[in-house]
């Protein structure tokens, strides 16, 4: 007992604040510092109550937030006293941006919200829309300690709706009070197509308090679940999503998101993996590690079990003079620019992965032991799939090649029937196109090195077909099934 | 009573938890204690005043309790046991005798049966929709006079998607399933399943008075039940008052049935309720 006030009292000087707890018995230090920041926990009542004189400040316009036509103070509406804020939210097609949202922040350096247990309001609204997000703690700086419930259903009747606050001693100096994001109504559940509607709504009184009548805390994180995995030293995994579930006086559960800065994580074996404060798992050494998480002292449901595999096994590194080098995707070479690596072609094909055109931001990243970035395309559900340079990007010339270059990993037992057909087509996207190919047998994707690497070189002379060279428009990867997940590096042509 | 001191200047970032109920009862005016089972004998429930109802009502020839309740009763320790001072009744989510939820319902019948006094047990909760505890009596007589002619004082009933509220409530003829005298008692700014709280009744023989912590909430009397008793031309006796012979005591979890309705995704299972003390007094 007497170790604990100790401890809350080292907590209260060098927060500078007072957190109090917890028993019956226990008295308040007497020499507790007195409290440095508001606990008033009004946000708004008829008036915004110690807010920024800007009151309401909108998410970003270049992200779609309108901020000319959606915000309001009227008195022709409330819950409780004389006037409520209206929210309109736009139509999919306003030009001024179709989102509403934005925040409230304290004018002064912040509340000490650490005696209340929830944020809470009332809403009505013209139909019955769902709230995309509402919550507090987004404060256009750190977002620190940001909660957000997603998809809030509203009633076009006056209702208490509750955020939870998930750990309030954390909310020692919080500025940002309250924090919406509201989308165009979508009466036909047919997703986002440009048919959804605008819609109004009403909130009022807004404001932390105290309810006594949330019960049940469940921390969460990977939604609960246990999940076991392998990976690679120096890999990085997220523990994400964070949550937190209280059971309401309404019997109905609320789930909100939380910041990780609610949470402390553990690492059963740091040496394995270590997890830092955002949650980010670095693995480090071999062996076996479970990461679990907790608020307070509140263990949160959900674990991530990580068996480090070693090193991660790098495509053999290139090292042709690139000045005979012509790269579609290498970390070794200047790459060319491509339209995409994954053309998502519809509807026959299957192949994830490879999205975008950025080589330097695909699949997988995996440091080589300097440090710099290894990136690898990982395309899974393979049938088939290209990288293209045609129509966003020049048609390339490869035409004093004589060899095209790739390492494959395929990621899965390779049987008798299993082929990679790779397909050349030129002139793709400007007038006739001319095409030939060449397989890689089972055989040629299992003559591997240690790490699982098949080193292919084709000549260029071998292909199927009378390929114009100097108009190079797509490689295709071709296996219509028989191989669905495989690692690609170092696609290039050479001359050597 | 404990006290707690409190500097007037951080009255606003006080937090108090974990107190223990006040247990100086008002209300209540009989405290000779005649029995009492503070469960601090680890294991099963004390043999010689509790014993176990088992199955799923079909055995008693009232299939689902006669509330088409979901749960099969065992006298397994998963399902009722004491422990750390407390006498654990848990409901779970599994396949057993022909049912997908096991439970625990114990009684004193023919160990302890009293006529009048003031029943009180200290309770915490657990939640959840379809989750339906109860502290109850019934008379002793229902073999020769079928409910609800035997009687039934519900001392304390709670739904698991109410946390809130409990109700307590007599059954007898002419009131009683969806007719019996009953209320509601609503905690403000607290749960029933975060803490425990007393649940008691105070019997005599034109009363019953009901009360949760410190506070009377109903009073249930001869008149009342015979006033709000429904009038059956086929029912001579509606609204006798039939509180005037020894009951017995019911402790148990409901899972299901035709008031809490079936449990949801929202459900967690296991759900416990903790009963810190049985006592009885006259």
């Amino acid at each position: 007992m007497k170790n604990i006030i100790i401890k809350k009292f080292k907590s209260i000087f060098i927060s500078g604040l007072i957190v109090l707890s917890i028993g019956c018995e226990r008295d308040i230090a007497d020499d507790a510092p007195d409290a440095l920041f508001s606990s008033n926990g009004e946000v708004f009542t008829d008036i915004p109550v110690g807010l920024t004189d800007q009151f309401f400040e909108s998410f970003n316009p270049a992200e779609g937030y309108n901020t000319d036509d959606t915000f309001e103070v009227v008195d022709d509406e409330s819950f409780d006293g004389t006037s409520s804020i209206r929210i309109d939210v736009p139509s999919p097609d306003n030009p001024n941006g179709f989102l509403a949202g934005g925040i409230f922040r304290d004018r002064g350096e912040g509340r000490n919200l650490t005696g209340y247990d929830a944020l809470t309001f009332w809403a009505k609204a013209s139909t019955t829309a769902t709230l995309a997000s509402v919550g507090f703690g987004s404060d256009f700086e750190e977002d620190k300690f940001a909660v957000t419930r997603s998809n809030l259903q509203l009633t076009t009747n006056w209702t208490k709706y509750i955020i939870p606050i998930p750990d309030p001693s954390k909310l020692v100096q919080e500025r940002g009070l309250f924090s919406y994001i509201a989308a165009p109504f979508d009466v036909l559940g047919d997703g986002p197509n440009g048919n959804e509607i605008g819609w109004t709504m009403w909130i009022d009184e807004i404001r932390f308090e105290t309810l006594g009548t949330l019960g049940q805390p469940r921390p969460g994180i990977f939604n609960g679940s246990d999940i076991v995995t392998e990976a690679f030293t120096g890999s990085n995994i997220q523990v994400t999503p964070l949550t937190y579930t209280v059971n309401q006086p309404s019997g109905l559960n609320a789930t909100v998101n939380a910041t990780a800065n609610y949470f402390e994580f553990e690492s059963s074996d740091p040496a394995v993996a270590s997890v830092d404060s955002t949650g980010e798992i670095t693995v480090l050494g071999d062996g076996t590690t479970t990461i679990t998480a907790s608020i307070g002292n509140i263990a949160a449901e959900g674990s991530i079990e990580v068996t480090s595999i070693g090193p991660f096994p790098h495509a053999p590194v290139p090292t042709r003079d690139p000045a005979n080098v012509i790269s579609l995707f290498s970390d070794a070479y200047t790459n060319v620019p491509v339209r995409h690596y994954n053309g998502f072609f519809l509807p026959f094909q299957t192949t994830q992965g490879g999205a975008g055109s950025d080589p330097n931001n695909v699949d997988i990243q995996a440091p080589f032991s300097d440090g710099s970035p290894d990136n690898i395309i990982n395309y899974t559900a393979l049938n088939f799939v290209s990288i293209g340079t045609y129509e966003t990007v020049p048609l390339v010339d490869v035409s004093s090649m004589t060899t095209i270059h790739m390492d494959i990993n395929v990621r899965e037992a390779i049987d008798g029937g299993d082929f990679i057909r790779i397909l050349i087509e030129a002139g793709t996207g400007a007038g006739a196109t001319s095409a030939g190919d060449f397989t890689l047998n089972a055989a040629a994707l299992s003559n591997v090195n240690a790490d699982g690497w098949a080193t292919i070189d084709i000549p260029l002379s071998s292909f199927s077909g009378s390929i114009d060279f100097a108009n190079l428009g797509q490689v295709f990867f071709i296996s219509d099934a028989t191989v669905s997940d495989i690692w690609v590096d170092n696609v290039y042509f050479h001359n050597d | 009573m404990k006290h707690i001191k409190i500097i007037p200047l951080f009255v606003t970032a006080l937090f108090l938890s974990a107190c223990q109920t006040d247990e100086t009862q008002e209300v209540a005016k009989l405290n000779n204690l005649i029995m009492a089972d503070e469960f601090d004998v680890e294991g099963t429930p004390n043999p010689s005043l509790w014993k176990f109802e088992v199955g799923d009502g079909t055995a008693q020839g009232i299939p689902g309790w006669g509330n088409n309740e979901l749960q099969y009763y065992t006298d397994r320790p998963e399902n009722v046991t004491v422990d750390n001072g407390l006498l654990v009744i848990t409901a779970n989510e599994e396949s057993f005798g022909g049912s997908n939820y096991t439970s625990g319902r114990i009684i004193t019948q023919g160990l302890f049966e009293q006529q009048y006094g003031r029943f009180e047990a200290r309770i915490r909760l657990p939640y959840g929709k379809g989750i339906w505890p109860a502290f109850w009596l019934l008379g002793n007589d229902c073999d020769q006079n079928p409910w609800p002619q035997c009687g039934e004082i519900d001392i304390m009933e709670y739904l698991g998607d109410s946390p809130t509220l409990v109700f307590g409530s007599v059954h007898g003829p002419g009131y009683n399933a969806g007719d019996s005298v009953s209320k509601e008692y609503q905690l403000e700014n607290d749960r029933f399943d975060t803490d425990f709280h007393v649940f008691g009744i105070e019997w005599g023989p034109d009363y019953i008075n009901y009360y949760v912590d410190g506070d009377l909430y109903q009073t249930v009397t001869p008149s009342l039940v015979a006033e709000e008793a429904i009038e059956d031309d086929s029912l001579e006796n509606a609204g006798e008052w039939v509180f005037n012979r020894p009951f017995y005591i019911i402790l148990n979890i409901a899972v299901g049935g035709n008031l809490p309705g079936a449990p949801n995704a929202e459900t967690v299972f296991p759900q416990s309720m903790y009963v810190d003390y049985v006592r009885v007094y006259n």
